[in-house]
């Protein structure tokens, strides 16, 4: 053969033009990546290598990363947060599946964790002298999770989003009824009532229980369990999502109407993306609830169902890596509000971002900074003027340097907190309407506010500041970035 | 038959409470195609604000002003209130969203329930809150009234369920027979022709959250005169409330306020002839079997999407 011939031409097969679609394959979609704009300069060049890595790879890194955590944390707080981080990454995966790819709103999430929950303290417990290994009561919970939540789908038949979403909340709230009186059923004790089952045995593989308190503290090997359950959904999942089933779930989410014309079953696609996500959150049951020894209603109150659903807005519905960083980052949130000094550091990281975000490195930024810092050294002052235990009550990280300049009383008088908060509700709502200069007038004393408020209020009441929080992310991403950190854009074409 | 009529009563006052709170939701869903899960934490503040009246104006033992007019204010208070709750709520959560996917405003009220809720439980607490009507001139609302077949109907229940009624009556007349209610009226038929026809659907949508959180104000004042309120109360009530709309119709007027009574007897009946703790179950069930039976509800008129 002669040398000048290109090496690629000598297999028929391979002479046919490289950039066109292979056979079948519609040009449109095949050119998809072309179309997609990419960032000038080097971090488009960064980005462009990154979305080369194959999923796998990044799976790896992540698990790697995550399974390295317990060498260097000896904590066992720690580590139990971080075995919770897995379990509420495995409920996002699920949720996401109907979410994210059915497009379904199922508010009974939570429900099927619950179910899984029960499942395997009801047949592994000394409450009632069941011992069923988990080879067995594992993949059983997973079924009946499946079942339950199919029977749930099944009545409403239409199962449009509105339906849908009440009568899983229903469902929820009867879960919560029959577990809280599942003591007296028919002169039964089935669910321990309020006080819950508090003998759970365990996992146990092959004869080999698993303890979960290693020395006295949480034992590792529950936290490799986790991570090992998490690969094998999150793996599944892929593969679900880029079969059949999953691209019928995604065209069912972005128009039933036309997938039904195209002959699919919609309603059983429904109903299996429904029960599979029900299988799922099943599954974190089991092991969360071997892990803990014990389960209890108000383990399954709408507050967990809110915060999964944080989890996988934020991360971006529809992208598997993306509720999975949405339910570390939503986990990770929730335990740094507990801590008053991670709290405060949190909050004034994120209005220092935000400010600059908004206003950019101008003369603008300079004045709100100025004048905020400002309004704050003079209202304290004033304060200090009158008592000195109007501005000694702050304590933890960062106090030194906000202790000059927020006013944090040892007693703070209840109403001045209730009318401050009020104030900044007001405040906050204004200058999301306010423009140019009014804005630049109304921010200061709003980001003032909102300081004092986080100080006094949200900082001594983790409780309900936490899920404050959450309920301000969700509104805000809707209207913000309803696609979340790394889901893709919807667009909706009437 | 004493028990009887005394459940029945029990599932009156309950009712029209519900009925009230389903009249809410019917009216956005009829408007917006909007279910607003935020709307049982409106009842929920709608109490609260009732509560926080009564208590400026001396509280239920030794009111400054006679007890009608405490009882007109306490209620004229949270209406005014829930609807600015109400006109907030849709300027900046579901406003923005009127053009996004289904699904999103839908977690935006979701997000807006839960920042209700737990705003409450911030500024004032867990605990409960109790009205004391009991108190209110010495008991009067409680020994008044009259008798039924040996039943005690006391005066509250009797206030109460007229003025559900009286309200609904004013609502259906709002609807039914003002230019404004005919705009609602189609807007709900169909949003983009009313439009084309001039009507300022923004307005309208404006309109529609004042009406249906002033109702739910009303409710969580009636409501609460029964039992004591708390920062958690709007979560099941909103559902209850959900549930009676849908039972009726969603969208159909005369559907809310059958669905709400049906719904409180069901229950009344439930915790008086079988236990307490199941009434969720048994309502749970009516739900179901409408689903099954009659997706369209009572009242309601069967979708016909054209494609």
């Amino acid at each position: 053969m002669s040398e000048w011939l290109p090496h690629e031409s000598e297999s028929p097969e391979e002479a046919v033009p490289t950039s066109g679609p292979a056979v079948g394959q519609d040009e449109w979609v095949a050119r998809e990546g072309e179309r997609r704009a990419s960032r000038a300069g080097w971090v488009g060049t960064v980005e462009a290598r990154l979305r080369r890595v194959p999923w796998w790879a990044w799976l790896t890194l992540f698990v790697a990363a995550g399974s390295a955590m317990p060498l260097f944390e000896s904590s066992g707080y720690v580590r139990l947060v971080g075995f919770n981080t897995v379990v509420y990454m495995m409920l996002a995966l699920g949720l996401n599946l109907v979410v994210g790819w059915g497009g379904l709103l199922d508010l009974g999430y939570i429900a099927f964790f619950g179910i899984g929950s029960y499942v395997y303290a009801i047949f592994d417990s000394a409450k009632f002298g069941y011992h069923v290994p988990s080879i067995l009561i594992v993949p059983a919970a997973v079924i009946v999770g499946a079942l339950v939540g199919l029977l749930v789908g099944l009545p409403s038949r239409r199962l449009s989003g509105d339906y849908l979403a009440i009568v899983t909340l229903f469902f929820l709230e009867l879960f919560e009824t029959v577990a809280t009186n599942g003591n007296q059923i028919f002169g039964h004790d089935i669910t321990g009532g309020s006080f819950g089952i508090s003998t759970v045995f365990p996992l146990s593989f092959a004869g080999h229980t698993l303890a979960v308190q290693h020395n006295g503290i949480f034992a590792v090997s529950y936290y490799y369990v986790a991570i090992v359950m998490f690969v094998i959904v999150y793996v599944a999942l892929f593969f679900v999502n880029n079969s059949r089933t999953g691209r019928a779930w995604r065209s069912l989410r972005e128009d039933p109407l036309a997938s039904e014309v195209m002959g699919m079953p919609v309603n059983w696609l429904k109903l299996m993306s429904f029960a599979t996500g029900a299988g799922v959150a099943a599954l974190a049951g089991t092991i969360s609830t071997a892990l803990n020894a014990s389960v209890y209603p108000l383990n399954f109150s709408p507050v967990v169902l809110i915060t999964i659903y944080a989890m996988v807005i934020l991360g971006g519905a529809g992208s598997q890596p993306g509720v999975v960083i949405g339910a570390f980052l939503v986990s990770v949130l929730l335990q740094v509000l507990q801590d008053p000094g991670q709290a405060r550091v949190l909050f004034y990281l994120v209005i220092v971002v935000g400010v600059i975000a908004a206003y950019r490195v101008s003369v603008r930024l300079a004045l709100v900074a100025a004048s905020t810092a400002v309004f704050g050294i003079a209202t304290h002052a004033i304060a200090a003027s009158f008592h000195h235990s109007w501005v000694d009550g702050a304590h933890g990280g960062l106090a030194g340097v906000i202790a000059n300049w927020v006013v944090v009383p040892e007693q703070l008088t209840p109403w001045v907190g209730q009318v401050s908060y009020l104030l900044l509700l007001v405040g906050m709502l204004c200058s999301t309407q306010l423009r140019g200069r009014l804005r630049l007038v109304a921010l200061p004393p709003t980001l003032y506010l909102a300081a004092f408020v986080w100080e006094n209020q949200m900082i001594p009441n983790p409780g309900p500041a936490r899920y404050i929080v959450l309920g301000l992310l969700l509104i805000v991403l809707m209207i913000v970035r309803p696609n979340g950190l790394l889901g893709e854009r919807r667009v909706e074409i009437n | 038959m004493q028990f009887f009529i005394q459940l029945s009563l029990d599932g009156l006052t309950v009712g029209s409470v519900y009925a009230l709170v389903a009249l809410g939701y019917t009216l956005i869903y009829g408007v917006l195609k909007l279910l607003n899960f935020a709307h049982g934490d409106v009842f929920m503040v709608g109490s609260f604000i009732g509560y926080g009246v009564l208590q400026a104006l001396g509280g239920a033992s030794n009111p400054v002003v006679p007890v009608w007019l405490l009882l007109v204010l306490v209620t004229l208070a949270a209406m005014a209130g829930c609807a600015v709750l109400g006109v907030v709520i849709e300027r900046f959560a579901y406003r923005p969203l009127r053009n996004a996917p289904r699904i999103a405003p839908l977690i935006s009220a979701l997000g807006v329930s839960f920042f209700l809720s737990n705003s409450m439980q911030l500024e004032f607490g867990a605990q409960q809150f109790n009205y004391a009507s009991y108190n209110l001139s010495g008991g009067a609302l409680y020994f008044h009234g009259f008798d039924l077949d040996h039943v005690h109907i006391p005066l509250l229940r009797i206030i109460t369920i007229g003025s559900a009624f009286a309200l609904m009556v004013v609502l259906w007349f709002l609807v039914n027979r003002t230019r404004t209610g005919k705009a609602m009226r189609a807007t709900s038929f169909d949003r983009e022709a009313a439009a084309m026809l001039g009507i300022d659907i923004d307005r309208v949508i404006v309109f529609t959250f004042i009406l249906g959180s002033a109702l739910a104000g009303a409710a969580g004042v009636m409501f609460a005169l029964r039992v004591p309120t708390f920062a958690a109360v709007g979560f099941t009530t909103g559902l209850k409330g959900f549930t009676a709309a849908v039972i009726g119709g969603i969208g159909s007027i005369p559907g809310a306020m059958v669905g709400g009574i049906l719904l409180g007897c069901a229950e009344s009946y439930t915790a008086g002839y079988w236990t307490t703790a199941w009434s969720d179950l048994v309502v749970f069930s009516i739900l179901i079997a409408f689903m099954i039976f009659r997706p369209q509800g009572l009242f309601g008129r069967v979708d016909i999407r054209k494609v």
